[in-house]
């Protein structure tokens, strides 16, 4: 039976595309990598933010649910999709429109690779200050997710770097906020409103970054701390300390032992002064590395396990670092703990395997810890049975607002519908 | 409004809030008839002045129940005119919510009302070694909540951010008169990055009742040095050495001739003599990496042709420096009857090419142009001098400020970097932006504020209607709305 959906989707595919062979552009998803827990009918790969606009206009007209999809190193995060009929695909939305090196900034489909656009930005001596911890992670899915790793705290995270994003809205309108211009205040910054989003507001096709020189010289001092209160004691002496870090993180492994690591960047005799005073700071075995430690920018689980992110006003990490170890003994779990002890944030992993009812005590005693240190515990990721168990979330202040401006974008709630907070 | 309308309102205000924090007495309200932007004038039907965010959301909802617009103003030193009161509505002030309510340099976060002065934050928690960094050239009158709703940048945002990148956390009285939380003081709060999309809505999407901001340690060592050019393009070929070279300075600002003209004139700060531009260079951060960067910046300046360096060897000399540039709108004064301030935002690299443009569009129109900006990022200050007495000359004026934005628009920069849009620039946003790109941003202010009572008429050239489409679903669960239950 010829179906007619998947005939509407590929003529609005062609017209704007102006490809003859419009099958490479909406197909059905039969042989596609399917999303967890869903199974999308129909794969789209828009070439243009044009064709991506016409396609989904079409989805809208055939009220299908759509989910944006990037390098899918993030499709397991957060709930699964109620529905999903349309998996689009960013994968041929791919390149650099633009790199200004002399303005310092560039605008790149949202397909491209962060690992590919560091690889275009690096012979200009310049990067996009954001960490991947994620390997094959996308512009568009990190801007969606606002993933970040230890550098966030010199350079920030998404919502610092980017300066301007185009949007395919659900209705298929095609919307552009900010610019290319760091400084900017000229209207809504949409760009801060996508961010995080989880692709329940619309699809990403551009987004424009302010970048950074690439440092001369690096260097990482890492010191062993014996206990949450000393390394507290260390972070706290490098935050008074005017060595200005471009990263402060610590690495609770689950199988005992803890550590504090100092990334400095900067000159090459700068940088070789403020190591030297980071590690008078830190005293004890502090040692200076100009590689950084094997776990650097990589969250304390893989594919499969309990992901989660803990986080607390500064001064809050080291009751919250405490609760987690605490956790970890009274439930007999090998909890894993890693993050950004300068910025109060910090990642927490648990084995796929263990028991949902653990799992669920445990967020409950972390969400606790950080919610009484000024923080959330979120539960990133993790294995359907979890899922089914805890609440992801926990609580969010401003729900209510929330769900009203997920109406206005999305008043079908066709977008990645029930992925986000709330059910969003 | 009706006089009768405006007197029971006045009334409800008076109940909630007490007497004395009601104005509805024609005289007193003239005082808040403008902001910065002193040529746009409307006085207000009535003044209230909540001391306490409660108060303040009593207001919001008295207004909401009248269906009463309303306006907020902190110290009213913006210059977009985006406190600008309504003729039929009230303009809530801020100035009484005052109260640093904590300095918390072990988290890096103050907590403040909306009504406390910039640099006020930065001098409570300097004892601790911190500071606030955005640093708007009004910082010794501006208020944190005027900043909020303007994303108030300054000089120091190069290197920095704005004020979005320090607000972590927000309460703030919505449109419909509810204190809501969002943000704290831990980052990355769960769900859609509202304190992202509040600050900088200049006010339309409700009014901040309590502001948590980012302390930043001040820096070891600040190093500042004034160079001067026989001209601009000299100047700007420096700017774009220095930043080519990987080095991001705390601050570049840029004079121009008439600019250092009219600072000798009103502040003499004793710039070198025949210099057609100065540049004012600032680096700070641990002295090692300073002092590297420093020398390279000095030698960046020469080679593009300063003729003159000076160091600031202390403080005072440093504040000299910053002296001439923090007052040259002020100063434009002393050798023009007339100005108008424009902000604008250009790529970086196309600053000769503007300058050029500027300069002939001045001699086209016969109206000086006295230029000052923040060079690092392109953001433009024209001061556009006039004499409205001249017959003509304010309505020229007006074209060669309006002739300029176009110009940022065409290079693909911004009609505004820091001032905000206002009521001043929001005829020009459909220059930057289409009807579908406006069109959504007002998504979110219906979202908000669906009756639009919150600063109608500013950023926005004409409102969007709000309401839910009809005829659609929400497709959201009872159980799920209520946050009862999650679907899988």
């Amino acid at each position: 039976m010829p179906d007619a959906v998947l005939a509407a989707l590929r003529a609005a595919s062609h017209e704007a595309s102006g490809r003859s062979n419009h099958t490479d552009g909406v197909w059905l998803a039969d042989d596609e990598p399917i999303l967890p827990g869903v199974r999308p009918r129909y794969m789209a790969a828009p070439g243009s933010t044009a064709e991506a606009a016409a396609v989904l206009r079409a989805a809208a007209a055939h009220d299908l649910a759509v989910v944006v999809g990037g390098g899918l190193t993030k499709q397991d995060w957060a709930a699964p999709p109620r529905r999903c009929d349309l998996l689009l695909s960013t994968r041929r939305l791919t390149g650099v429109v633009e790199h200004a090196a002399g303005d310092l900034i560039a605008v790149v489909r949202a397909g491209t690779r962060l690992t590919e656009l560091a690889e275009l930005l690096a012979p200009a001596g310049q990067q996009l200050a954001l960490d991947a911890p994620l390997s094959g992670a996308t512009v568009g899915g990190t801007v969606a997710v606002s993933t970040s790793g230890p550098r966030r705290m010199l350079y920030g995270t998404v919502r610092d770097l980017l300066i301007g994003v185009t949007v395919v809205r659900p209705d298929g309108a095609v919307a552009h906020a900010g610019g290319k211009v760091v400084k900017n205040v000229a209207g809504y910054d949409l760009g801060k409103l996508i961010t995080g989003s989880y692709g329940t507001l619309g699809l990403v096709t551009e987004a424009a970054f302010r970048l950074h020189p690439c440092p001369a010289a690096s260097a990482y001092v890492s010191r062993r701390a014996a206990d949450p209160a000393d390394a507290a004691r260390l972070v706290a002496g490098v935050l008074a300390g005017q060595v200005v870090p471009s990263a402060l993180e610590i690495d609770a492994p689950a199988e005992g032992g803890l550590a504090v690591v100092v990334l400095l960047e900067g000159t090459a005799n700068g940088v070789a002064g403020r190591a030297v005073r980071t590690t008078r700071l830190l005293g004890g075995d502090a040692a200076i590395s100009d590689a950084p430690p094997g776990w650097w920018s990589a969250y304390p689980w893989g594919p499969g396990d309990v992901g989660m992110k803990l986080t607390a006003a500064l001064s809050g990490v080291p009751a919250l670092l405490t609760a987690a170890l605490t956790a970890r003994r009274q439930h007999g779990v090998p909890l894993a703990l890693r993050g950004s002890a300068g910025t109060g944030v910090l990642y927490a992993g648990l084995p796929g395997t263990t028991r949902a009812e653990t799992v669920a005590v445990v967020v409950d005693a972390l969400r606790a810890a950080a919610g009484a240190a000024g923080g959330h515990a979120v539960v990133l990721t993790a294995p359907a049975a979890v899922r089914e168990r805890v609440d992801l979330w926990g609580p969010v202040e401003g729900l209510e607002l929330m769900r009203r401006v997920k109406r206005q974008f999305d008043p079908d709630a066709r977008f990645a519908p029930g992925r986000f907070v709330g059910g969003i | 409004m009706t006089t009768r309308e405006i007197g029971t309102l006045a009334a409800t205000l008076r109940a909630a809030l007490g007497d004395e924090q009601v104005i509805s007495d024609r005289q007193e309200l003239r005082t808040y008839e403008c902001d910065g932007l002193a040529q746009y004038r409307v006085v207000p039907a009535l003044v209230a002045l909540p001391r306490t965010a409660e108060q303040c959301a009593a207001v919001v909802r008295a207004c909401a129940a009248a269906d009463v617009p309303f306006v907020a103003r902190g110290s009213g030193t913006g210059l977009s005119g985006g406190a600008l009161p309504h003729a039929d509505g009230v303009l809530i002030v801020t100035s009484q919510l005052r109260t640093i309510k904590e300095i918390a340099p072990q988290d890096e976060r103050a907590v403040v009302e909306p009504g406390v002065i910039n640099l006020h934050v930065t001098r409570a928690a300097a004892p601790y070694g911190y500071y606030y960094a955005p640093d708007p050239s009004s910082q010794q009158i501006c208020s944190i909540g005027g900043n909020v709703a303007e994303n108030s940048g300054g000089a120091h945002c190069l290197k920095y951010g704005f004020t979005t990148n320090h607000v972590t956390g927000l309460q703030v009285v919505t449109p419909d008169g509810d204190l809501v939380r969002l943000g704290g003081r831990a980052p990355d709060a769960p769900g859609y990055d509202l304190v992202g999309a509040f600050v900088g809505s200049e006010g339309t999407l409700g009014i901040a009742t309590e502001v948590t901001v980012r302390l930043v340690r001040l820096p070891e060592t600040v190093r500042t040095l004034l160079a001067a050019f026989r001209g601009t393009d000299a100047a700007g070929a420096a700017t774009s050495a220095i930043i080519g070279a990987g080095v991001i300075p705390a601050a570049v600002e840029m004079m121009d001739a008439l600019a250092i003209e009219a600072a000798e004139a009103a502040v003499h700060c004793g710039y070198p003599a025949g210099a057609g531009a100065v540049l004012i260079v600032e680096l700070d951060g641990p002295a090692s990496e300073v002092e590297a960067q420093f020398a390279q910046v000095e030698r960046l300046c020469r080679e593009h042709g300063a003729f003159e360096i000076r160091i600031a060897a202390d403080e005072t000399e440093r504040l000299l420096f910053w002296k001439g540039r923090k007052s040259a709108f002020a100063a434009v004064g002393r050798i023009s009857p007339d100005y108008i301030v424009q902000d604008g935002v250009i790529p970086r690299t196309a600053l000769p090419e503007v300058l050029r443009r500027i300069d002939q569009l001045s001699r086209e129109r016969g109206i000086r142009v006295a230029n000052v900006f923040h060079a690092g990022d392109g953001n433009l200050h024209p001061l556009v001098l006039f004499d409205d007495a001249v017959e003509g000359q304010a309505e020229r004026a007006e074209e060669v400020s309006g002739a300029i934005l176009e110009l940022c628009v065409a290079l693909g920069g911004s009609i505004t970097g820091e001032h905000g849009v206002g009521m001043d620039k929001a005829r020009y946003m459909p220059r930057m932006f289409t009807d579908d790109d406006l069109d959504t941003m007002q998504l979110l202010r219906c979202a908000f504020d669906p009756r639009g009572l919150a600063n109608p008429g500013k950023v926005f050239p004409t409102p969007r209607l709000c309401g839910e489409v009809p005829g659609r679903r929400t497709g959201v669960h009872p159980a799920q709305a209520a946050g009862l239950a999650e679907v899988f």
